[in-house]
C-alpha cells in the first residue's frame, strides 16, 4: 500500500465502519438486518418498486426518503420500455455493491481514489425464459465486470482491492451463490 | 494419583511440552488415548508426507539428522521420529489412557480418565487442531447411496469404488486426495473454496525455507493485524513429495481433475457450486505473488541474487469453463476435505467464553493453570508445524513454571488428609470459588 502522509479521503467514514464492526462483534444480535421492498404492477410489464424501511441494529430503520425503481421490458419485446429490465437492475445492484466495496476497502487500506468506473455485462440465452430449450437456464450464463480505476496505488494493490470488495460483497454472494426463495400468495 | 502437571496428548505438542517440563525439573505425566503420535498412526492417509522438508523437523532438543534433509518424511517415518523423540529424554508417557473429563477444583484440576483420576495443579491440552473433521451440514442432504468419507477416514484409493468422485475442499488435504484419486484412474471433481496457493520451490529453494528465512513463520500472534483471520487461514495447498513437485489448481486441472466452485447446496438431483471461484483463484494468485515479492526483496537486500536463479512467477491459475451445477447421479463418492476442528468437549465448561470458545491468550487459558498447545497460530505462524511447536512449548512452560511457583500445590502429600501447601504466596484465583 502507499505510504501517504495525508489521510485519504474517498468520502468513506472508515472510523464509523470499524466502530460498527466492533460494536456488532460484541452485540451480534444487532447484526441481524432485513431488507425490504414493495412492488406494484403498473401496466403491461411495467412495475414500480419502492424501498422505504428496513430493520437492523435491533430496531426499525428508515431511508432518508422513499426511493423507487421503475422496471419494464424493452420495445423489442413489444413492451413500452418504461425502465430497466429486472436483469439489468441485478447488474446495477452488483456493480454498485462492488463499487461501494472498492471505495471502502481502498479507504481502509489508505488508497486515494481518483476515479472508479466499471462496465458490467450479463450473457443470457432467451431460449431459457421462453421455454424453447429445457437445458437452457433462465438466468445469466455468466457475468463480466470490468473495472478501470485511477488511484494512488500499484496495479497489484488495485487488483487486491477489487478482489477484496468481491469477498465482502452482499450482491456478489447473492448472485454467485444459491439462496432459498419462498413466494407466497396472500 | 497426584502430579503437578498433566499433559494431554502425546503428539509433537505434548512431547515438546514434556521436554521443557523435564528440563525444568517439573514432574508431570503425558496421557494419550492411544500411542505416541496416535493421529499419525491412525488418522492419516497412507501416502501422506510432512509438508515441511526434513531439515525443518526440529523439536526441543531433537532434530532430523538423516541423509535427506530436503526430503519429506512419510507418515511412518514421522511416527518413528516422534517415538524416538519420546525415548530420547524418557518422556513420562502413559499410553492407552483416555481422558474423559477435566474439572476445575477449588485447588487445581481433576483429570478423570478410563484408567483412574489424576489430581494436578496444571493441565496442558495438547490434543491437536485436527481432532474431528468439519463437515458442512449439507452432507446430510446427499442421497443415502453415496459413499461419504472424510479426510481422517481416507487411506488410499482402494477404499473407493471405480466411479466418479467429488472431493470437497482444496487445501492440502483435498488437493492431495484429489490428485491421488485422479491418478488412480477415477474421474475427480474438486470443489474449491478459499485456498492458499504456493509453489513448492521458488528459485530452487523450498518455499518453507524462504518463509523461514524471511521470518514469516516466526510472526507472532500479538503482532498480526487480524489474529482470528490468521488462525482460520486454510492450510497451504502443498504436497511433500520426493520430486518436490508443486500441487496447485493448474497441476490438478492438467492431470484431468474437474474444478468447480465451493459446494453451496444440494438441490433435488443436483449439486450447486458457487460462481465466485474466479475471484478466489485471483485472490490466491495475488497473495502468492505478494509473498514471492516479499521473498525476492529479501533476497536482494541480503545479496542472494548472485547465487540464485532469477525470480519467476508461477503461471496464473487458468480455469476452464466452470459449471455451477452438476447432476449428483454422476458421483459415487464424496470425500470431505473441508477442514478439521479441535475437540475440547472433555474440558471444564468454565474454560470457555460466552460464545463457547476456549478462552486463551496465546495458549495461556483464562482458567488459571490451564494451557493450550499445538493449534494453528497459537503464538506464531508456525505454531501447528512440527518445527513450530517447540518455541510455543518453551514459552508456555516458562509461564506454567511461574504459575506453579506462586500457588498452593495439590501435591505431593500422598496419603495426607488435606493438600500439601508448598507455595510462598497464594494465587487468589484459586481460592475464588467455583466461578460460573
Amino acid at each position: 500500500m502507499t505510504d501517504t502522509q495525508t489521510p485519504v479521503d474517498n468520502g468513506v467514514n472508515i472510523e464509523a465502519l470499524l466502530g460498527a464492526r466492533q460494536h456488532l462483534t460484541d452485540a451480534p444480535q444487532g447484526a441481524q438486518f432485513q431488507w425490504r421492498a414493495s412492488c406494484e404492477w403498473v401496466s403491461g410489464t411495467h412495475s414500480r418498486t419502492t424501498v422505504s424501511g428496513f430493520s437492523g441494529l435491533g430496531a426499525e430503520q428508515a431511508h432518508r426518503q422513499d426511493y423507487t425503481v421503475e422496471a419494464d421490458h424493452p420495445q423489442v419485446f413489444a413492451s413500452e420500455d418504461n425502465g430497466a429490465t429486472p436483469p439489468e437492475i441485478v447488474l446495477a445492484a452488483l456493480a454498485s455493491c462492488l463499487t461501494a466495496g472498492v471505495a471502502t476497502v481502498a479507504s481502509n487500506r489508505g488508497v486515494q481514489l481518483r476515479s472508479v468506473t466499471s462496465t458490467i455485462a450479463g450473457d443470457m440465452d432467451l431460449q431459457g425464459i421462453l421455454g424453447i430449450d429445457r437445458d437452457v437456464r433462465n438466468g445469466f450464463n455468466g457475468i463480466t465486470v470490468t473495472y478501470a480505476i485511477d488511484a494512488d496505488a500499484t496495479k497489484a494493490d488495485i487488483e487486491a482491492i477489487v478482489a477484496q470488495s468481491q469477498k465482502r460483497s452482499a450482491v456478489f454472494d447473492i448472485v454467485a451463490n444459491p439462496t432459498n426463495i419462498q413466494v407466497e400468495v396472500v | 494419583m497426584r502430579t503437578p502437571v498433566v499433559v494431554i496428548g502425546a503428539g509433537q505438542a505434548g512431547l515438546a511440552m514434556s521436554h521443557h517440563l523435564t528440563g525444568r525439573g517439573i514432574d508431570h505425566v503425558v496421557l494419550d488415548r492411544g500411542e505416541v503420535a496416535q493421529t499419525w498412526r491412525t488418522e492419516r492417509w497412507d501416502s501422506l508426507r510432512l509438508l515441511t522438508p526434513n531439515w525443518m523437523t526440529r523439536l526441543p532438543g531433537y532434530r532430523y539428522e538423516g541423509s535427506d534433509p530436503d526430503g519429506f518424511m512419510t507418515k511412518n517415518e514421522t511416527v518413528a521420529f516422534l517415538d524416538e523423540y519420546r525415548r530420547s529424554f524418557g518422556a513420562p508417557v502413559q499410553t492407552n489412557v483416555t481422558v474423559e473429563k477435566v474439572c476445575r477444583r477449588p485447588l487445581g484440576f481433576e483429570v478423570r480418565t478410563d484408567q483412574g483420576t489424576w489430581v494436578c495443579d496444571a493441565v496442558v491440552a495438547a490434543t491437536g487442531a485436527s481432532s474431528e473433521p468439519y463437515i458442512p451440514a449439507l452432507a446430510t442432504e446427499l442421497p443415502d447411496r453415496f459413499h461419504q468419507l472424510d479426510a481422517l477416514q481416507y487411506r488410499n484409493p482402494c477404499q473407493l469404488g471405480a466411479g466418479e468422485v467429488l472431493v470437497v475442499g482444496a487445501s492440502a488435504s483435498g488437493a492431495q486426495i484429489a490428485d491421488e484419486l485422479q491418478r488412480s484412474g477415477r474421474q475427480v471433481t474438486l470443489a474449491v473454496g478459499d485456498h492458499v496457493r504456493l509453489p513448492r520451490l521458488h528459485r530452487d529453494r523450498d518455499i518453507h525455507w524462504w518463509m523461514d528465512v524471511i521470518g514469516q513463520l516466526d510472526e507472532r500472534y500479538d503482532e498480526v493485524e487480524d489474529l482470528n483471520r490468521a488462525r482460520r487461514l486454510p492450510s497451504l495447498q502443498l504436497v511433500g513429495s520426493p520430486e518436490r513437485r508443486t500441487l496447485d489448481l493448474n497441476a490438478l486441472i492438467a492431470s484431468g481433475v474437474g474444478v468447480v466452485g465451493k459446494l453451496m447446496r444440494v438441490s433435488g438431483s443436483k449439486a450447486q457450486f458457487s460462481g465466485g471461484l474466479t475471484n478466489l483463484v485471483g485472490n490466491a494468485d495475488l497473495k502468492q505473488n505478494r509473498l514471492l515479492d516479499r521473498i525476492d526483496e529479501f533476497a536482494t537486500e541480503h545479496g542472494l541474487d548472485e547465487t540464485l536463479p532469477k525470480p519467476t512467477r508461477p503461471p496464473a491459475t487458468a480455469l476452464p469453463a466452470i459449471p455451477t451445477e452438476m447432476e449428483l447421479s454422476r458421483f459415487d463418492t464424496v470425500v470431505w476435505a473441508t477442514g478439521y476442528r479441535p475437540k475440547y468437549s472433555w474440558l471444564d465448561p468454565a474454560a470457555f467464553d460466552d460464545r463457547g470458545r476456549l478462552a486463551h491468550d496465546g495458549g495461556v487459558c483464562s482458567l488459571p493453570g490451564l494451557y493450550l498447545l499445538g493449534i494453528p497460530f497459537l503464538r506464531r505462524r508456525k505454531s501447528s508445524f512440527l518445527d513450530g511447536v517447540g518455541p510455543d512449548a518453551g514459552e508456555l512452560a516458562s509461564h506454567l513454571h511461574a504459575f506453579l511457583d506462586r500457588r498452593v500445590h495439590v501435591w505431593p502429600s500422598p496419603g495426607a488428609a488435606g493438600v500439601g501447601i508448598r507455595s510462598r504466596a497464594v494465587d487468589p484465583e484459586v481460592h475464588s470459588g467455583s466461578g460460573r
